[in-house]
């Protein structure tokens, strides 16, 4: 399971990269996993403004739909349209092409409570007991 | 075709679309013209034929015959679906159920034997389910559940309680807590104890002044019956909210137990399930619900009663405390018919030996099952059992391949992946009309796919192969949402897509 | 009688492998403290003969009742092919391989509906037309926007009733009535102006409850200007043969009852609920719904898809609860349609507006009028007092369906409804004797 080392992760298996003020979102290849092949992505509209914990997306396999959700407070300012066309795109490349949408981050100290990479996969590896 | 001759019983795939054998002037049929026409043929704005295919008498009979010879029913062999009691509709019903075609609704004089059927039938669901008062309406089980979580929240409002949590169990089938949501409750998920019980002592901790009612399955959906529930029943009436009971799993205690005596307050049945009526491909079914005097007045409108003549007749609202309507009319009537038409077939020897029979088969195959696969409980089960993949797993084989494999021995597969307190779980309800030769048959197949997915696990990936199709590819449908004939993605031709 | 078929020497051997003495041993898990010691007191056991006998129902000798419900020919093909166990009897198709029969069917049931409504997309079927509008209404208020529901006061009075109970928990101030015009009995469009604002949806009936034809270009301008989502109701599917589809006017869904289509009155049920909308909101749509796929083999191949948004799966979060619908009648439906073919669906509807306007000419010839003047398809209200009308009934005609209990305004009236299964003989025995 693939668990890159510069990203910051969330319990409810969201991925997040920093820069600029602003983080690309989305989900990990552990959710990808569990949810099987993505048939369809819908997000809010740009300009959304969310709050931790707020849904910023809906992942839909042919067995479960999942909300995904905003790491930290902020303004939705980008979406992936490719993901309109190819969901599978979730399934292939979970972390690079498959990003989902970019928040322009409100408070900077939210990403601090984040886990990184070696916590996240500890986090994984005793959930999945 | 692909890998070489294949012998198949089923000639017929693909059948085309029916818009493919469409041709102008292709159908010939003769409308009824008692009246002149020719006065009305301005009233046309449409500009044009209806959309439809046009097709002859012997292409609609040929490709609906070819169609249904794609199909698995009930009189071809056992479903053992578990919480579906699959069990033989006996056609009598049919029959009985037919004479009700040329009778409208609004045709008082005609409809007055009709109430009458439909009140013995009300009695005799009351007296089944030791319940006071009852509704038809609802057209489903769901609709009842929805129907008689709206009666619970009704009862609140009426005195000024605002409570909006209803407790479910994880057991529970996933219309309880749809139905909550749209009754306008919020849910909250109660785990059951290691042994597949609700915990009674447990419960305290989850009930507080917000808690309306629990919703409770009995048997549950694992085939255990909740001892406690007595005990759960007073510790909910104590706390001032109700138990809601979900009917389906009926069949196990008919004649032995009434869920009224072990303390249901409201509850649904499903006449397609312990009653018999046939499940038509996905309904109609009906849902009745069942509840104690006290919530008697909150029921849908109308109600059945008594004119002075003495006849039945319809009443709109004797009390404004119902919550008005949940269908247009009064549900889906000859379903009721035929649930009635079964209950005077078997008598109360009939339905106790139903309930007996029920279960003594489930522990056949369960007795005969449980050293080649998974038993995740040890627990004493009545009318259904469930089986899991985790000894097959290991090998790669899963619930869906298994299932899959089934089909090849003629089989419809159990119930899969469902409840979902069990891994892979495989819940299996013969019911009581399944022969012993179809049992043994049914042990047997299990047998080989223990046996092949010891020898040659692989194999089972690629079943079914003896059904009219192999595995649909549920990602492509759920991808593209083709859901019509007009989808412009779809060749028109004899090979489909 | 029993369907079991185990006889003596089967139920001993069922008894040993599980290794009990007797079968109501099965039953030891039940606390005793449960157990209902006596018979249950439910009639029967009874035999065929007796059953016969005792379930006996008779129609009136001549009707003339709709008003949601309709009496229309069915072709002898709908019964021969729904009456084949392999589909009435089968399962819900969560089983593709083995149900290709069903699926099928119900793509074509959903191809033919989208098609007659001019829509996109149609679900599998719902309970009625009343929990369909219910359920169309929760559709739109899960929308962006959508805080009222408004509906005009001439749609069926039992599914405004309906509507209510659905909509009593969802927190809103009350269905917004809109008001019809006490002359046409069309849809007042003032009124309608004045009411509908962007966080309205908005459900109009045509023809409406009293068989009046709605204005629907006006109110589809209205709609589209100032409604947030709006839809039409239709009750008397049959309407389709002959009326300009509704999905030309543009609204959101069109929903209601398709019993007339090779459903009969059946004392009342089983309904044929439908639901047909644009493909943008099939993620928001309640119902099954069955799509076109491929096998492992590339051959085609349907399943039911979209199943997350379910019951089963999405749980609480569900767009519906729906689980069971009415299948079987939706095959009805299909099969109807496709033995009555383009043609066939326009002349039934074309007489049963030929019959009303008949009976029409020999009421209006006793001085009876339709006390709206509205244009109609094939049902009208006549003033009519209940002594009359209970008269009339006692001699085996039914003229109508009452409305002063929904329509106290209206007062002694009857909507009376005339189909291609009623006879020139039976207007003029209505007229006679009205």
């Amino acid at each position: 399971m693939e668990i890159p080392k510069e990203l910051y992760y969330t319990q409810d298996h969201e991925w997040g990269s920093v820069e600029d003020g602003m983080m690309r979102v989305g989900i990990t290849d552990y959710a990808q996993h569990e949810l099987g092949d993505i048939v369809f992505v819908e997000f809010p509209e740009v300009g959304t403004v969310i709050a931790k914990g707020d849904p910023i997306g809906t992942v839909e396999s042919v067995k479960a739909v999942s909300e995904v959700y905003a790491p930290v407070d902020g303004e939705i300012v980008e979406i992936n349209e490719a993901l309109a066309d190819t969901p599978e795109l979730v399934n292939q490349d979970c972390y690079g092409s498959a990003w989902m949408v970019v928040l322009k981050i409100s408070d900077p100290s939210q990403v601090d409570a984040l886990m990184d990479a070696q916590a996240y996969r500890a986090y994984v590896e005793a959930e999945a007991k | 075709m692909s890998g070489g001759q294949r012998v198949t019983r089923f000639p017929e795939i693909p059948e085309p679309l029916l818009n493919v054998r469409s041709a102008p002037g292709r159908n010939k049929r003769m409308i009824p013209a008692p009246f002149d026409a020719s006065v009305v043929e301005g009233l046309s704005e449409a500009g044009g034929p209806p959309s439809l295919p046009d097709v002859s008498e012997v292409d609609t009979v040929r490709h609906f015959t070819r169609l249904s010879r794609l199909n698995y029913g009930i009189d071809h062999g056992m479903y053992p679906l578990g919480s579906c009691t699959m069990k033989y509709n006996p056609k009598i019903a049919e029959e009985i159920a037919a004479r009700l075609a040329r009778i409208h609704p609004a045709d008082a004089p005609a409809m007055g034997r009709v109430l009458k059927c439909l009140k013995t039938l009300e009695q005799m669901l009351q007296e089944i389910c030791g319940m006071d008062a009852c509704s038809l309406w609802p057209a489903a089980g769901a609709h009842g559940e929805l129907t008689g979580m709206m009666v619970i929240r009704k009862a609140f409002d009426i005195r000024g309680e605002k409570r909006r949590t209803v407790l479910i169990p994880d057991t529970a089938h996933g219309t309880n807590p749809a139905s909550c949501t749209i009754a306008g409750f919020v849910t909250k998920n109660i785990p059951s104890g290691p042994e597949g019980y609700l915990d009674a002592s447990a419960l305290g901790q989850h009930l507080n002044e917000d808690v309306a009612a629990l919703m409770i399955t009995n048997p549950n959906t694992l085939g255990i019956f909740e001892r406690e529930i007595r005990v759960i029943a007073d510790l909910l009436h104590a706390n001032g909210s109700y138990l809601y009971m979900d009917g389906a799993n009926l069949n196990a205690v008919m004649g032995v137990a009434r869920p009224g005596d072990m303390g249901v307050d409201c509850m649904h049945v499903n006449l397609h399930k312990t009653f018999s009526t046939p499940h038509g491909g996905g309904g109609p079914g009906s849902g009745p619900v069942l509840v104690k005097k006290e919530l008697a007045r909150f029921l849908p409108a109308p109600f059945i009663v008594r004119d002075e003549s003495g006849g039945f007749v319809l009443r709109a609202r004797p009390s404004e405390e119902s919550i008005g309507m949940v269908h247009s009319c009064l549900g889906n009537v000859s379903v009721c018919i035929k649930a009635l038409t079964y209950i005077l077939s078997l008598g109360p020897s009939g339905l106790r030996e139903a309930a007996t029979v029920a279960c003594l088969n489930a522990l056949y195959l369960k007795s005969r099952l449980k050293d080649l696969f998974d038993l995740p409980y040890a627990t004493p089960t009545l009318h259904e059992f469930v089986l899991s993949d985790a000894r097959q797993k290991g090998r790669g084989v899963t619930t869906m391949d298994m299932a899959k494999a089934l089909m090849d021995f003629g089989f419809h597969p159990p119930t899969v992946y469902f409840p979902l307190v069990v891994a892979g779980a495989l819940m299996i309800e013969p019911t009581e009309t399944e022969p012993l030769e179809e049992l043994d048959r049914f042990i047997a197949a299990m047998e080989e796919i223990a046996e092949t997915s010891r020898e040659d696990p692989e194999k089972l990936h690629e079943s079914p192969r003896a059904a009219p199709i192999s595995r649909v590819d549920e990602v492509w449908a759920a991808r593209n949402l083709i859901l019509t004939w007009s989808d412009e993605r779809i060749q028109p031709g004899e090979k489909g897509i | 009688m029993s369907y079991v078929s185990h006889n003596g020497a089967e139920l001993r051997k069922i008894l040993e492998t599980i290794g009990i003495a007797s079968p109501d041993e099965v039953f030891a898990s039940i606390p005793e403290a449960l157990r209902y010691g006596s018979p249950l007191a439910v009639g029967g056991p009874e035999d065929e003969e007796s059953l016969r006998r005792d379930l006996a129902f008779h129609p009136s000798r001549v009707t003339f009742t709709g008003g949601g419900i309709h009496r229309h020919y069915i072709p002898a093909v709908v019964d021969a092919i729904a009456s084949r166990q392999e589909f009435s009897t089968a399962y819900t198709p969560y089983q593709p391989e083995i149900s290709q029969g069903t699926l099928q069917a119900v793509f074509e049931y959903q191809s033919m509906m989208a098609g007659l409504t001019g829509m996109e997309i149609s679900n599998a079927s719902m309970y009625d037309g009343a929990t369909a509008l219910a359920e169309a209404a929760l559709m739109a208020l899960r929308g962006k926007g959508i805080e009222r529901i408004a509906v005009t006061r001439s749609t069926q009075p039992t599914y405004r009733s309906v509507l209510a109970t659905y909509l009593a928990h969802t927190g809103q101030d009350g269905i917004r009535e809109i008001p019809f015009d006490p002359k046409t009995g069309r849809v007042d469009l003032r009124a309608l102006e004045e009411s509908i604002s962007p966080d309205t949806a908005l459900f109009v009936q045509s023809p409406n409850y009293f068989g009046v034809i709605e204005p629907m270009e006006q109110i589809a301008e209205i709609a589209s200007r100032k409604a947030g989502f709006w839809g039409v109701v239709i009750t008397e599917a049959l309407s389709l043969g002959v009326l300009t589809s509704p999905g030309a006017f543009g609204p959101d869904v069109v929903l209601g009852e398709a019993q007339s289509f090779g459903n009969p009155a059946n004392a009342g049920g089983p309904l044929l609920g439908f639901l047909c909308t644009r493909k943008e909101h099939a993620r928001r749509m309640p119902g099954r719904v069955a799509g076109l796929s491929k096998d492992s083999e590339g051959r085609q191949a349907f399943c039911l898809t979209l199943s997350t948004r379910e019951q089963h799966i999405r749980r609480e979060k569900a767009t519906s609860n729906i689980c069971t619908n009415q299948g079987l009648c939706a095959l009805r439906a299909a099969v109807y349609l496709s033995a009555m073919g383009p043609r066939g669906l326009r002349e039934a509807a074309l007489q049963c507006a030929a019959g009303a306007r008949y009976l029409m000419g020999l009421l209006g010839d006793r001085g009876i009028r339709p006390i709206f003047s509205g244009p109609v398809f094939n049902e009208f209200v006549i003033p009519m007092d209940e002594g009359k009308r209970a008269g009339l009934e006692k001699n085996g005609i039914v003229p109508g369906i009452p409305l002063a209990g929904w329509y106290p305004e209206i007062g002694r009236a009857v909507l009376t409804t005339v189909t291609e299964m009623n006879t020139q003989e039976e207007c003029r025995c209505l007229a006679d004797n009205v």
